[in-house]
Formats: structure tokens, C-alpha cells, sequence
């Protein structure tokens, strides 16, 4: 069904047999089976640890003085933590999940080097709870989104390497020669990463790094390609595969995914700096340029996955509900760029910097699209790689709506909240502290998101260890089925 | 067009143009500042900060005030940090790459819960205010949502007829006889390094503004983010 949505270009016919031949698609998916159950399930609970985090950094906007004897607990270490879990324990590690079985689906072709895959799970698990734990401890770096200590980092970054690795030998091998527009994104996604991330590490935490300012500027610069290209190009790609697949209709079109890689590579890695930093003032004005020519792309976005997604009726309720996933990652994607884009200009910002505004804005990107689009993946995936189907459809449904509706409930106070906090704060004859005592209105009622978004979290850890301990117990009967009619013919 | 090495070449290709227009070319106009001679003052800037504040700068780190309080000034007439009192400059300008030479990690500040930390040293310079207002800032600031750091403190028992330390917290509730509350190491260095924040020097990029009379933010010396 995957070849559906293969690029414009015509399909040659390829070989059923001898050794160009593709591979039959439940071949594929057992191949990809162990690595895949493994990065989903770790990643799971990344992001049941970071649903936990998240909710205590929160409950100090409702009692301050909650947890406050241990150190480890307090607000400056919590909050980080749980950006870290969810960014690098879930939304990377499922990413790649997805990108691997997409590149070995595509390709017609097993999982390349399965096993360097699951040491470089393991690596990565070990490189994140060493980074995290360090957080908790007291060793973060003091840099936002790269909280993570050196000797975490180190193992995650080979840990990455040879995830990534594997997935760049599957797509070399693929049997389908064909590229589709998933393929650009999903294998421009894998090279960024670590090149973005050794470079900010380098310039950052090794050796003698930058001075001044231009830490900021390069921090700045790592989490808008962070944002933009990895966690953007993982979830766009997921999201021009999946649309099609599911919908069982051709992408429309190759060529509009071309225009959208090629103006966000070109214009989204720009680091954005607010206005009135203290930096040279060409580094907000690029900032602004870059953010607002990125709003063409985002709304190019939208219509290619209006114009393929698929209303019929006759798709069932699972893959109704699995393709809304995606769909409503691509509203957030075109919100939050266009927000972006209106907050990176000069009169916006003097207004949301420093503002609640802006980091939820930014949680819209990271979970109201990559997160909801690597969802979508999972859902789609992991069923077929563990050869069953999800114990309760009605679960998908309702983590949907959780998610759908925790991330309207978390965005939107803050959003609205933002504003009249930056209002308060640029008019000096207003007492700081009553500009933050209004903000915490917005804060608690952002409270309500996160709640319905743990509670989706919930029911999908549910769902998947539902799926996992039924198949893998129909795994072991078979094995054991299979291991006594054995004996007994001997 | 359609082949693996084309994408990796037109990654390649964006990637080096961010990276040589946003990390490399900053880093080439102001990668090598140094310490200046001030203007008025003629002292060098920006000092190198005292052992135990440089310790304290840690502790910051360590506990994520970055996460809620930002250390940068915002031009006169951009914002209300001059109004509010945060700058110190005689220029009422912004803050600028200038003062963070000596910062390890610079931390500039996305977010404002809490006041803006640029100058407090010259703001507060009371170290056992600065201790309490740490061990419970609903006691200094009412209404403040500034998380207690108790765990930065130490609750001793004093022996009988002992008096309480010179340095023990004055607390005006929760006050149990017999026992006394004491900064930490870390408290004492978190504290060095809040005293040790100031932004004031007059330096060729923040030059102070002729007339002081026009300072009003309609002024004709309100220059719209370009204060520089």
C-alpha cells in the first residue's frame, strides 16, 4: 500500500524474484520487530517520566513552597528535566522508531544491521537517564534545551549514531529505487541532528567555548534547528507518508514537498533572536527574516495534507482516528509557525519576550505537531510490526481527544495569558508583582492541558503494553509450540 | 535528481549556509572582545568576579534560575526595564555582549516570572535580606511565587544557653525556640554571586545620552531598539 504514495516519477517494474527482488512486507516487518518494540517501548517511558515531571514543575505555580526540601525536586531542575525527557527520551527516540520502519517499508528491504540498532538503543536509554539524572543532580549545563551534562551526552550522541546508522544502510539498500518526499525529509532529519548537536556541544560545553552573548546565539541557533528541521523534518515526513498510506491516495504533491524542504533548509535554521538582546541588531533582524518566510512553507504544508488526506468513510475508526493524529499535527505546525513568524517581528516581541507566550508556543510545535505526528506513526507501525492490533480502538480515540483537547487547554491560556502579561510588564507604573500574580490565572488553568494530556499518555502506554504482552504471549506459545513438536519428533 | 547523495548534498548545503551566516560569522565580529578600560572610571571591564561568587554562579546554574529570571536590559524606550529600574548605567542604555565575557554560561534569560537579575547586586546589598528572601520569599515579597530553597539551609539545634549565630535567618513566622536557621555553603555562595551582579560601566557601546533632560521614553533620544 506504501507504494501509493511513492513520488511522481513513473514506477519501473522490479524483480519478484533473485537478488534485487523486493521483500514481502511481513518480512520487512519482522525484521524491524525487536528494534522498534524496543525504541517505542523505552520511549514510552520517557514520556510517562516527562508527563510526571512536567505536572510537578506546574504544581509549584499552584504552591510554591510545594517539595521544597529537596533540591533535586525544586522548579530549575524539574522543568529541564521534563523538556529533556519528552524532546530526547520520547520525540527523538520514536522519531527514529518511525524513521527506521518508513525507510525499510519504502525500500521494500529488511532493517539493515538490526542489531547495532538495539546497542545503540541501548546507548542512547543509558546517554538520556545519565543526562537527566545529572540534571536532577545539579550538573546541568545552564544551557536551555541542552540542559544535558557532557558524560550523558557522549553516549547518547554514539548511542544516536548508530541508530542512525542502520537507518541510512536500509535506505541505501532499498530495493525500491524510487525516492519519495519522506525520504528527503526523514534522511535530511538523521545528518542534522548530530551535526547541529556536536556542533553546539563544541562550542558550548567542550573545550574553550564562545564567550558572552554568543552562547546564547549559538543555544538560540541549536534549538531552532532542533525545533524546525529535526523534530520538523521527522514529523513532516511522517506526516507525507502516512497521509497517503492511510488515505490509500497518491501524495499531492511530490514537488510542493520539494518547495517546502528546500525553503525551510534554507530560511527555518535561522537562530531567532529577540529584539533587544544584547547582540548586534542584524542578528533579531535576520531572525524576523527567517521566521517570516517560513509562514509559505508551513501554509504549503497544510494543503498538501488537506488535498491528500483521505474523509472517506469507508476508512475504519482506527484509521480514522490515527490519521487525525497527523492531521492535527499539521494545524499546530501552521499555527506555530505563523505565530513565530508574528512574534519574531520587532513591535510583537517587545511585547511576548519574556513572556509565557513564547514557551508555549514552542510547546505547541514540540508536542501539538511532532509529538501528535510521531504518534500517528506508532499507532500505525507497531501493530504491524508486532503482528497483532492494539487491544482497544476505543483508547485511540480517547487519547486523541486527551491530546487534542490538553494541548488546545495548555496552549491557549498561556498564549492569551502571554500577552496581557507582556502588556503588564511594559507598563512601568504597574508593580511587577501584581503583573505576576495576574499570570498565574493562565498558569493553573494550563494546569487543565497538561492533566488531559497525561491522561492520553496514559491510555497510549496502555494500548501499547496491551498490544506488547499479547503478542509477545502468543510469541511464546508458538516458540514453546514449536520447541516440544521438536522433542517430541526426536 | 533521485538519489541518496543529492539529499545528503542539499542538506549539506543549508546546513553550511546557517551555520556560516549564524554561528561562525557572530563569532567573527564579536568572538574576540576582551577586557576593556571603562569610560569615566578608567577601571578594567568586566572584572573577573570573586572565588566564592564564580562558585555561585554554579549554584544558579545548578538550580535553574535562568528558568525564571532574565539578566538582560532592554534599550530605554523597548520594553519598561529602564522605568522599572532594572539597568544601572548612567546612560540608561542596554545591556550588552560587553558585561557577559566573565559569565560561565552566560545566562541571558527567556523568561521573566521573576524581576530582571542584570544589576541586583547594586539593588540589594544586604546579604542576610538576600538569605531570607532565598529561605522564603512569601516572608520578604508577599505574594511572591519564588519556590522556598530551604534545602540551601540548615536547621540547628542550639545548645542550651547557646545564642543563635551572627548569620542565622530572622524569620518573622515558623520561628521555633532553641533552634536556628543557617545558610549553607551553597546559600553563601549563591548569595556572593547575586551581590556580584551589576551592569554599569560606561563602555564605548553605551555611551551616555547627551541631554538627560530628553530621556523621556518620547524623547528624541528614544531610539526605537537601536540604542546601540
Amino acid at each position: 500500500m506504501s507504494q501509493s504514495q511513492t513520488s511522481s516519477a513513473s514506477a519501473t517494474p522490479y524483480p519478484a524474484t533473485g537478488c534485487g527482488a523486493v521483500i514481502p512486507s511481513e518480512e520487512v516487518d519482522r525484521s524491524c520487530r525487536y528494534p522498534i518494540l524496543f525504541l517505542a517501548l523505552s520511549s514510552t517511558g520517557w514520556l510517562l517520566l516527562a508527563t510526571v515531571l512536567n505536572f510537578l514543575a506546574t504544581l509549584k505555580f499552584h504552591k510554591p513552597d510545594i517539595l521544597a526540601d529537596m533540591g533535586w525536586l525544586t522548579y530549575g531542575r524539574v522543568h529541564p528535566a521534563g523538556m529533556n525527557c519528552l524532546i530526547y527520551g520520547f520525540a527523538i527516540q520514536a522519531g527514529l522508531a518511525v524513521v527506521l520502519w518508513v525507510f525499510a517499508d519504502l525500500g521494500k528491504t529488511k532493517l539493515a544491521y538490526a542489531p547495532l540498532t538495539v546497542v545503540g538503543w541501548l546507548l542512547w536509554n543509558v546517554g538520556i537517564t545519565l543526562g537527566v539524572a545529572g540534571i536532577l543532580y545539579g550538573d546541568s549545563t545552564g544551557y536551555e534545551w541542552l540542559e544535558m551534562p557532557r558524560y550523558g551526552v557522549a553516549f547518547a550522541l554514539v548511542g544516536y549514531i548508530q541508530i542512525a546508522l542502520s537507518a541510512l544502510a536500509t535506505f541505501h539498500l532499498r530495493r525500491v529505487r524510487t525516492l519519495s518526499i519522506s525520504h528527503w525529509f526523514m534522511v535530511t532529519a538523521l545528518f542534522w541532528f548530530p551535526w547541529i548537536y556536536t556542533t553546539a556541544a563544541y562550542l558550548l560545553l567542550i573545550g574553550a567555548p564562545v564567550r558572552g552573548v554568543l552562547q546564547y546565539n549559538v543555544d538560540s541557533w541549536y534549538f531552532n534547528n532542533l525545533t524546525n528541521i529535526v523534530l520538523g523534518f521527522i514529523g513532516l515526513g511522517t506526516a507525507f507518508y502516512f497521509v497517503p498510506t492511510i488515505s490509500k491516495r497518491p501524495l499531492n504533491n511530490f514537488y510542493t514537498g520539494i518547495f517546502i524542504f528546500v525553503a525551510l533548509i534554507a530560511f527555518g535554521t535561522w537562530s531567532r533572536i529577540p529584539a533587544g538582546t544584547p547582540l548586534p541588531a542584524w542578528f533579531s533582524a535576520y531572525g524576523a527574516l527567517g521566521a517570516l518566510t517560513t509562514i509559505a512553507p508551513a501554509l504549503a504544508v497544510l494543503y498538501v495534507v488537506f488535498s491528500t488526506r483521505c474523509r472517506c468513510s469507508e476508512l475504519s475508526v482506527e484509521h480514522r482516528y490515527i490519521q487525525r493524529f497527523v492531521v492535527f499535527g499539521s494545524l499546530a505546525y501552521a499555527a506555530s509557525t505563523l505565530i513565530s513568524a508574528v512574534n519574531s517581528t520587532f513591535w510583537f516581541s517587545e511585547v511576548t519576550h519574556f513572556t509565557w507566550f513564547v514557551p508555549a508556543n514552542n510547546l505547541l510545535f514540540i508536542y501539538g505537531f511532532a509529538v501528535m505526528s510521531i504518534f500517528c506513526g506508532l499507532y500505525y507501525v507497531l501493530p504491524r510490526v508486532l503482528g497483532g492490533n492494539f487491544p482497544s480502538t476505543k483508547l485511540i480515540v480517547i487519547h486523541f481527544f486527551l491530546a487534542a483537547a490538553g494541548i488546545f487547554f495548555y496552549a491557549v491560556p498561556l498564549l492569551v495569558g502571554g500577552i496581557t502579561q507582556g502588556h503588564g510588564l511594559n507598563n512601568a507604573s504597574v508593580p511587577f508583582i501584581t503583573v505576576m500574580t495576574q499570570t498565574l490565572m493562565p498558569l493553573r488553568a494550563s494546569t487543565l492541558g497538561d492533566m488531559l494530556m497525561a491522561a492520553g499518555h496514559l491510555a497510549f502506554a496502555l494500548n501499547l503494553f496491551g498490544l506488547v504482552f499479547e503478542t509477545m504471549s502468543h510469541t511464546a506459545t508458538t516458540t514453546v509450540e514449536e520447541l516440544t513438536r521438536v522433542e517430541v519428533a526426536s | 535528481m533521485s538519489s541518496g547523495p543529492t539529499i545528503f548534498l542539499v542538506a549539506f548545503l543549508g546546513l553550511s549556509t546557517s551555520w556560516l551566516g549564524f554561528v561562525l560569522a557572530p563569532v567573527l565580529q564579536i568572538g574576540n572582545q576582551g577586557q576593556v578600560e571603562a569610560q569615566m572610571t578608567g577601571n578594567l571591564y568586566p572584572a573577573m568576579r570573586s572565588g566564592l561568587a564564580r562558585q555561585g554562579e554554579q549554584v544558579y546554574k545548578a538550580n535553574g534560575c535562568v528558568y525564571c529570571h532574565s539578566q538582560q536590559v532592554r534599550p530605554l524606550g523597548f520594553g519598561s526595564d529602564v522605568e522599572r529600574g532594572w539597568g544601572a548605567r548612567p546612560g540608561r542604555v542596554q545591556s550588552v555582549n560587553q558585561d557577559y565575557l566573565y559569565d560561565e554560561p552566560a545566562m541571558v534569560g527567556n523568561q521573566r516570572v521573576g524581576p530582571d537579575l542584570s544589576n541586583y547586586g547594586l539593588r540589594q546589598t544586604n546579604a542576610s535580606f538576600i538569605y531570607q528572601h532565598l529561605y522564603c520569599a512569601t516572608d520578604t515579597m508577599p505574594g511572591s511565587v519564588m519556590p522556598p530553597y530551604r534545602f540551601l539551609f540548615e536547621k540547628r539545634k542550639l545548645a542550651f544557653g547557646e545564642k543563635a549565630s551572627a548569620e542565622a535567618l530572622t524569620l518573622t513566622k515558623d520561628n521555633e525556640p532553641g533552634y536556628e536557621i543557617i545558610p549553607t555553603e551553597d546559600a553563601r555562595r549563591l548569595t556572593a554571586y547575586l551581590m556580584s551582579l551589576h551592569q554599569d560601566a560606561v563602555l564605548f557601546e553605551t555611551p551616555p545620552l547627551p541631554k538627560p533632560a530628553t530621556n523621556d521614553v518620547n524623547g528624541a533620544n528614544a531610539g526605537k531598539g537601536s540604542a546601540k
